[in-house]
């Protein structure tokens, strides 16, 4: 998993299938900075850095104005041949807000380039050098068991680096990063190979030292780019390349390209100040297992001794860590405020405390509008915040509506979710201040509640973008375990909250009186399943009484309801059904729904305040335009499917 | 499809992939001479992408002696794993 994840740039969306056409048509955008970084956004391989990193070039030869990209030109010098990592930093660059510029030195020509003051690299005054080189640029001499001779090896490695240091910083106030060297996977004495002076893994690790040292002395100008960690976390056999470097003096293996460049990229953006500082968090099997809404504070899944449980409380440990290091925490979730707060005040073995969280938004609303209320109270721009959501609708529904949010796809898995998030490298700093540390404290206002402003999102039009099929069925013996299930345990969005075994279930599945619905949706993110279920009663001759009518919380705002009550009225009319009659019976969790049939056009009845209420509506319902395509199956009135 | 037609299709694509021209038909005969911008660096670029595409690995020993599109299709061909019919 994690090799692929890591390798494949996993927490980015794929390219989308027009990318080429999309990076042709840069030169004519109106606004390339912004589409340029939209479309870095996604899990690009190396060809597809490369064309990218064309239209920059052209983009660039026409003086575009790339903003909200920030410029940045750097040197890019390395032992190795640079033809294909060049560009691929470019292009990963815009991903992290950048319009980099990108010169690189020639195959063995890292000295003459920084020493001599009329270079290609020096006329064009970067702002950073990079300093990439591998164990074979280095005079490392071998020399096993003589500590001597070993320790002259590295001071000579070491004395290099330096010469270039003092070389590019002769004319110019250029920051110079340094990369540390991957240890090569070959050993000579095996598991020795660490102690025995003079042996190349030995030296190298000697050498790497001295490189932390060398920087962490010129801290004002110098920084560390952690190469070794990166050969170290794909495996160095992987690494490594010795065909590749044969053949062309690649210095690693050509798949690991988009990896390295998009952490080089996320160091520059660092240097440049463009680090991510505030993560908003979900709740629902994101920060514990379960729906709180529906499963209670007893049923949700966290703490130790259990499997899933103890995945959650790791991405806790890993918020709560970003926390103390300055990373301010928010949360946006679907969820009622009062039932969502209680996990953070009262469940034992939740690490996260209301006073952790700066910003608590927990309601029904649209996250990109919450996302927004969350930066403004925070003061700071949505290009600081990363989202954190196991929901891949509202992932997407919050990268099309706020392009600047960071949003990392999920594996399936949430014992991944930690690895995932550290991947993206959203957070990545050049240096951490005491400050930094306290800063997330500074910003707690103790989970405030804040207003949300109108008009982030235009929710119909990217509903059209799902391609939504709904698919209406009466309850069958296929459905019935499922249907069941939900009628168990359902909570939140369920009017009635009545619980019908599986035998009562069979039992309505009969009843000649009885009219009922199982509905399934799907989109272009997936198959949701079974997502709603309505059970009608023929209660008097012209009525039916809507007896239950539930649906899963994660298609809320999707326009579900309204089709279902459609659905309802064009079999009701059918059966000859002048009025549907609604209830709404409050029990501590379905406050949700309260005013449901109030928002569907119906008029109250009876009941008021606190209690049960019962609404009404006529027949035939007012026909609005459908957000997706309806399927009809299994219906004895033989209904065929109509399209929209 | 016979595989060396499939080989020859995919190898097709990456071509054009890698010196961006849609219009480019590959026969045996054709070597760096007959398309423009088929340099060093672009050669490394195509043996690049032949892994990365077909998975496999070309020994250093054989990449060495490529001359032209058929030594590339043959090459291809041998590390491929054999299909049985």
């Amino acid at each position: 998993m994690g090799d692929a994840f890591l390798t494949g740039l996993g927490w980015l969306p794929r390219a989308p299938a027009d990318f080429k056409a999309r990076c042709q048509a840069l030169a004519q955008s109106s606004a390339p900075g912004a589409e340029l970084r939209a479309l870095a956004t996604h899990s690009l391989d190396a060809l597809q850095l490369e064309r990218l990193a064309r239209s920059i070039r052209a983009l660039r030869a026409n003086d575009a104005d790339l903003r909200p990209l920030a410029n940045l030109k750097i040197g890019l010098l390395g032992n190795g041949t640079l033809d294909f990592i060049a560009p691929a930093v470019v292009s990963s660059a815009a991903r992290h807000g950048l319009a980099l510029e990108c010169l690189r030195s020639e195959y063995d020509q890292v000295l003459q380039e920084a020493l001599d003051p009329q270079s290609a690299l020096h006329r064009a005054a970067p702002q950073a050098v990079v300093v990439a080189l591998d164990y074979r640029a280095l005079p490392l001499q071998v020399a096993v068991g003589d500590p001597g001779a070993a320790q002259a090896a590295v001071q000579a490695g070491l004395a290099q680096l330096e010469v270039l240091r003092d070389g590019l910083r002769r004319h110019s106030a250029v920051t110079v990063i340094f990369a540390t060297l991957a240890t090569p996977p070959e050993s000579l004495v095996g598991s020795l190979d660490r102690l025995l002076a003079g042996t190349l893994r030995s030296i190298v690790l000697e050498v790497n030292r001295g490189i932390s040292d060398l920087v962490a002395a010129h801290a004002d100008h110098c920084l560390l780019f952690d190469v070794a960690a990166l050969a170290e976390m794909v495996g160095t056999a992987e690494w490594f390349a010795p065909a590749q470097w044969n053949m062309a003096k690649l210095p690693f293996d050509d798949r690991f390209v988009p990896l390295f460049a998009d952490h080089l990229a996320r160091l520059l953006a660092a240097l440049r100040g463009k680090s991510r500082r505030v993560l908003v968090l979900d709740l629902d099997n994101t920060l514990w297992g379960g729906v709180i809404g529906d499963d209670g504070l007893e049923g949700i899944r966290i703490g130790q001794g259990d499997a899933i449980g103890e995945a959650f409380l790791n991405i806790q440990r890993m918020a709560l860590a970003l926390r103390d290091r300055g990373i301010v925490l928010a949360v946006s979730s679907k969820n009622e405020d009062a039932v969502a707060r209680r996990a953070f005040r009262e469940h034992p073995e939740m690490l996260l405390r209301e006073s952790h969280i700066a910003v608590f938004q927990a309601n029904w609303q649209d996250k990109p509008s919450n996302i927004s209320a969350v930066a403004s109270a925070l003061n700071l721009g949505l290009d600081t915040c990363v989202f954190l959501d196991d929901n891949p609708v509202e992932r997407d529904l919050v990268r099309r509506t706020l392009p600047e949010v960071a949003v990392p796809e999920l594996p399936e898995d949430p014992s991944l979710y930690p690895m995932a998030l550290s991947a993206a490298g959203y957070f990545e700093a050049v240096a951490l201040s005491a400050e930094d540390r306290q800063r997330a404290a500074f910003y707690e206002g103790n989970a405030r509640r804040v207003a949300l402003q109108a008009g982030v999102t235009d929710p119909d039009s990217y509903l059209r973008t799902l391609q939504m099929e709904i698919t209406f069925q009466p309850f069958d013996a296929v459905g019935r375990t499922r249907i069941a299930q939900l009628i168990g345990k359902s909570n939140q969005f369920n009017l009635t909250t009545r619980r019908y075994t599986e035998a009562q279930v069979a039992e309505i599945e009969r009843d000649p009186q009885a009219f009922t619905l199982q509905v399934r949706l799907t989109d272009t993110i997936g198959d949701n399943g079974m997502i709603s279920v309505v059970i009608c009663r023929h209660t008097a001759p012209d009525t039916w009484t809507i007896d239950t009518w539930l649906m899963s919380c994660r298609v809320l705002g999707r326009g579900v309801e309204q089709m279902v009550l459609r659905e309802i009225g064009w079999h009701a009319e059918r059966a000859g059904i002048r009025r549907l009659v609604g209830e709404y019976r409050p029990t501590e969790r379905n406050m949700m729904v309260r005013e449901h049939y109030e928002k569907l056009g119906f008029i109250q009845l009876s009941g008021s305040g606190e209690g049960p209420t019962e609404w009404e509506i006529r027949l035939p319902l007012a026909t609005a335009a459908a957000p997706m395509s309806v399927k009809r199956l299994g219906f004895v009135d033989g209904a065929a499917a109509d399209s929209r | 499809m016979t595989s060396t037609d499939a080989v020859t299709s995919v190898l097709t694509q990456i071509f054009r992939d890698a010196f961006d021209d849609d219009s480019i038909v590959l026969h045996r005969d054709m070597a760096a001479k007959d398309i423009e911008g088929w340099d060093s660096m672009a050669h490394v670029r195509l043996i690049l992408a032949i892994e990365r595409h077909f998975g496999v690995r070309l020994p250093s020993t054989k990449v060495a002696g490529l001359k032209n599109v058929g030594d590339m299709l043959d090459l291809i061909s041998s590390c491929l794993p054999r299909q049985h019919s």
